[in-house]
C-alpha cells in the first residue's frame, strides 16, 4: 500500500493501512462526490487545511487524532499556558511545560511524534483573528469550555459566508464536555442550526440565591459566594477581581474560610474556591475522548466525503451507564445569528432615514412596524426608550449616505419581527 | 469537501448574508426599542451611544396588582403596595457581551431600607441569578424590580434587619420605610433621602 510517497518522504509503506480501507473504495453509504482512491487522500493529507481551536482537555485528544488519520497541515489557536493540574489529562503536556502556552507545546509535540504533519500554533485569542485568516481553512473544530468564544466563532464563520463563494462555507465541528456528559455537533454555517439558535439549550451554570449566600449558608460552595459575591465588591470596591490572579484567589479563600468556620461548615478548601470562582467542572479524560474522538470522525467524513456525517447533534450521556442520543437540531428562524432575513436594498443618495423607515414600513412582504435601526458601530434611529428616541431623533432628516456607506449594514429591529432583520444598503447614480 | 461546497448553491437561503453586528448587541437593541415600561419607570444612559450600561428609576405607586411570570415571590405583604410611595429608586444595569447568556448585573445605587437589598445595593431578584434564562429580557428584569417595592418579600432577606421588622412589627416596618426614605438613620444605618422633590 505503498501511496504517494513521493510527496511525503516522511511517509512509509503501510503508514495509512486502515484508513485507505475506508479510502480506496466506495461503501454502501458514501456519496456519489467521492473520489475513492488518490484524489481523496491527496486532497486529505495534502490540501486540507484545518484549524483546531482549543489545546486543553479536548484539543490535545483532537490534536493527536488528526494527525494520527492523515491531516497534514493543522493550526491550533489557544490563549492558555499550562497549569500543573492540566497534566492528568492533558497528555501533551509535561512537568517542565507548566507556564508556557498550551498551543505551541501542543503543536511541537505533535510533531516531534508523527512525522509529516506541520501545526501551526497561535497563542492568543481567536478574536485577534480577522475573517481572511479563517478563510484560508476548510474546516474547523472547537473544543472549547467557554461560551462565549464559541458564541463568537460561530457568528464568525455564518458571517463569512458568501453565496457567491461555495469554499467560503466552513463547517464547524463544536465538541464540548462537562463532567460524565458531552456533545458533539456538526454546524454548517448559515444551512444547519448554528450554535446560537440552541444557545437556550445549554446547561446553566449553578447560581445560589443570594439571600441564601447572605444568610442562610449550608454548602463550601455558598460560603465562597459570599466571598466572591457581596465581599469582594464591598471591601475590595471597583477592583476587577481576576479569577487567574493567585492573590485574588488567596483572598476569596481566607475570607470563604472564616464564613465557613463562622456557620460550621466544612469543605472550603483553595482549590474549591478557584473552582467555583472560575466555574470549574471536573474534567472527565475519557468523556474527552469519546467528544474528542466524534468530532475527529466527523472531520474526516466531512474532508474526504467517506460516510454520511452527522446530522447534527450527538449526545453522550455517561452519569448512569453510558447512554448517547443522535437528533437533528432545528435552525431557528429568530436565531440573532443565523435566521432572520436579509435584504439588498438601493437607495438614492439623497434618501433620508425617515424616508428608509417608510420604505421599510410599507414594504408588504416583511410587515414591520415601528423600526428602531442601527449600524455596527452606531444607532441611526431607536423608536424606544424615550431618551434615546429623543437622541437619535435628528437623525431622521439625515441622508442616510451620511450614516451608511455603500455596502454598508443596517439592522433593523422590531416588535413584529421574529428577531432582527439586516439590510446591505447600496446606493443608486 | 466537495459535498459541502455544492451544497450552498442548492440553497434558498443563498442571499442571505448577516451584519457584523454582535448577537448581544441586537438582541440589546431589541430588549431596549420594545421595552414597555409604565410611568413609574424611566431608563437614562449616561452616554447614549453606550446601550450596555444605563440606570433605571423606579417611582413606586401603590401598585395594581398584577400577575407576574417567571417570578417567585411568596405573597407576604398585605395593604402595604403603597409603602415606597414618593420615593425614587435608581439602579444600575450593566450588560456584558455574553448577553443573553449572561444575566444583566443591577444594582441599587442607594442606600435603602428594603428587606431585599442589602446596604451595598445588592438585589435579591430570583431571575438575576439563580433563575435567569435567554428567555427572558430587560423588560421582565425592570418589571420584577418594581415588584420587589409593592411587594417586598421577608423570606428572602438581603437586608435582615428590615425583614424581621417587616414579620414582626409591620407598623414599626412602615414607620422605618418612611423614615429611611427621608434620610434617617435606623440602627445605626444613615441611609439615603430618596423621596421625590
Ligand atoms: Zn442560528
Amino acid at each position: 500500500m505503498a501511496t504517494e510517497t513521493q510527496s511525503q518522504p516522511a511517509d512509509w509503506p503501510g503508514r495509512y493501512f486502515h484508513i485507505d480501507q475506508v479510502l480506496n473504495t466506495p461503501g454502501p453509504r458514501t456519496d456519489e462526490s467521492f473520489l475513492a482512491g488518490d484524489g481523496v487522500k491527496d486532497f486529505l493529507r495534502n490540501k486540507s487545511k484545518i484549524l483546531v481551536i482549543g489545546a486543553g482537555g479536548l484539543g490535545c485528544e483532537i490534536l493527536a487524532n488528526l494527525a494520527l488519520t492523515g491531516f497534514k497541515d493543522i493550526h491550533v489557536i489557544d490563549m492558555d499556558t499550562i497549569d500543573i493540574s492540566n497534566l492528568n489529562r492533558q497528555f501533551l503536556f509535561r512537568p517542565k511545560d507548566v507556564g508556557k502556552s498550551k498551543a505551541i507545546v501542543a503543536a511541537e509535540f505533535i510533531m516531534k511524534r508523527v512525522p509529516g504533519v506541520k501545526v501551526t500554533p497561535y497563542f492568543g485569542k481567536i478574536q485577534d483573528k480577522d475573517d481572511a485568516y479563517y478563510m484560508q481553512f476548510n474546516l474547523v473544530i472547537c473544543g472549547l469550555d467557554s461560551v462565549e468564544a464559541r458564541r463568537w466563532m460561530n457568528a464568525t464563520l455564518v458571517n463569512l459566508v458568501d453565496p457567491e463563494e461555495p469554499e467560503s462555507l466552513k463547517p464547524l465541528i463544536d465538541g464540548g464536555t462537562e463532567g460524565f456528559k458531552g456533545q458533539a455537533r456538526v454546524i454548517l454555517p448559515t444551512i444547519t442550526s448554528c450554535y446560537e439558535c440552541s444557545l437556550d439549550m445549554l446547561n446553566k451554570q449553578t447560581a445560589f440565591p443570594i439571600c441564601t449566600i447572605a444568610n442562610t449558608p449550608r454548602l463550601p460552595e455558598h460560603c465562597i459566594e459570599w466571598a466572591s459575591v457581596l465581599e469582594w465588591p464591598r471591601v475590595r470596591g471597583d477592583l476587577k477581581l481576576d479569577t487567574d490572579d493567585p492573590e485574588h484567589i488567596g483572598w476569596l479563600y481566607k475570607i470563604a474560610l472564616a464564613r465557613a468556620n463562622e456557620f460550621k461548615i466544612e469543605g472550603v478548601t483553595w482549590s474549591l474556591t478557584q473552582g467555583v470562582v472560575k466555574n470549574i467542572i471536573p474534567a472527565i479524560a475519557s468523556t474527552n475522548a469519546v467528544i474528542a474522538a466524534a468530532c475527529c470522525n466527523e472531520a474526516f467524513k466531512i474532508a474526504t466525503s467517506s460516510a454520511a456525517y452527522l446530522n447534527n447533534y450527538f449526545m453522550l450521556i455517561g452519569t448512569d451507564g453510558v447512554y448517547s442520543y443522535t437528533f437533528e437540531h432545528e435552525k431557528r428562524d429568530d436565531c440573532p445569528v443565523c435566521g432572520g432575513e436579509a435584504l439588498e436594498m438601493t437607495l438614492k443618495p439623497t434618501t433620508t432615514v425617515e424616508e428608509l423607515i417608510d420604505i421599510l414600513v410599507e414594504k408588504q412582504d416583511i410587515q414591520i412596524k415601528k423600526p428602531s435601526l442601527s449600524t455596527p458601530t452606531k444607532q441611526i434611529y431607536f423608536q424606544a426608550p424615550p431618551q434615546l428616541e429623543e437622541a437619535t431623533r435628528p437623525n431622521l432628516e439625515k441622508k442616510v449616505s451620511d450614516l451608511v456607506p455603500p455596502g454598508g449594514e443596517v439592522t433593523v429591529t422590531a416588535t413584529t419581527l421574529p428577531f432582527s432583520l439586516s439590510l446591505r444598503i447600496s446606493y443608486s447614480e | 469537501m466537495i459535498k459541502i461546497w455544492s451544497m450552498k448553491k442548492n440553497e434558498d437561503a443563498a442571499a442571505k448574508k448577516k451584519p457584523k453586528t454582535s448577537a448581544a448587541q441586537i438582541r440589546v437593541q431589541k430588549d431596549l426599542t420594545e421595552l414597555d415600561l409604565p410611568p413609574t419607570m424611566k431608563t437614562h444612559f449616561p452616554d447614549p451611544a453606550d446601550l450596555l450600561n444605563f440606570t433605571l428609576t423606579i417611582t413606586p405607586d401603590e401598585g395594581t396588582r398584577f400577575l407576574l411570570l417567571h417570578i417567585s415571590q411568596s405573597n407576604s405583604a398585605n395593604n402595604t403596595s403603597g409603602m415606597y410611595k414618593g420615593g425614587a429608586f435608581v439602579f444600575s444595569f450593566a450588560i456584558n457581551t455574553n448577553y443573553p447568556h449572561d444575566p444583566p448585573k443591577v444594582k441599587c445605587t442607594q442606600t435603602i431600607y428594603h428587606p431585599n437589598v442589602d446596604l451595598e445595593g445588592n438585589v435579591c431578584l430570583n431571575i438575576l441569578r439563580e433563575d435567569w434564562k435567554p428567555v427572558l429580557n430587560l423588560n421582565s428584569v425592570m418589571v420584577g424590580l418594581q415588584y420587589l417595592f409593592l411587594e417586598p418579600n421577608a423570606d428572602d432577606p438581603l437586608n435582615k434587619e428590615a425583614a424581621q421588622e417587616m414579620s414582626k412589627n409591620r407598623d414599626q416596618f412602615l414607620n422605618n420605610v418612611r423614615a429611611s426614605m427621608r434620610g434617617g438613620h435606623i440602627k445605626g444605618t444613615q441611609y439615603d433621602n430618596v423621596l421625590v422633590r
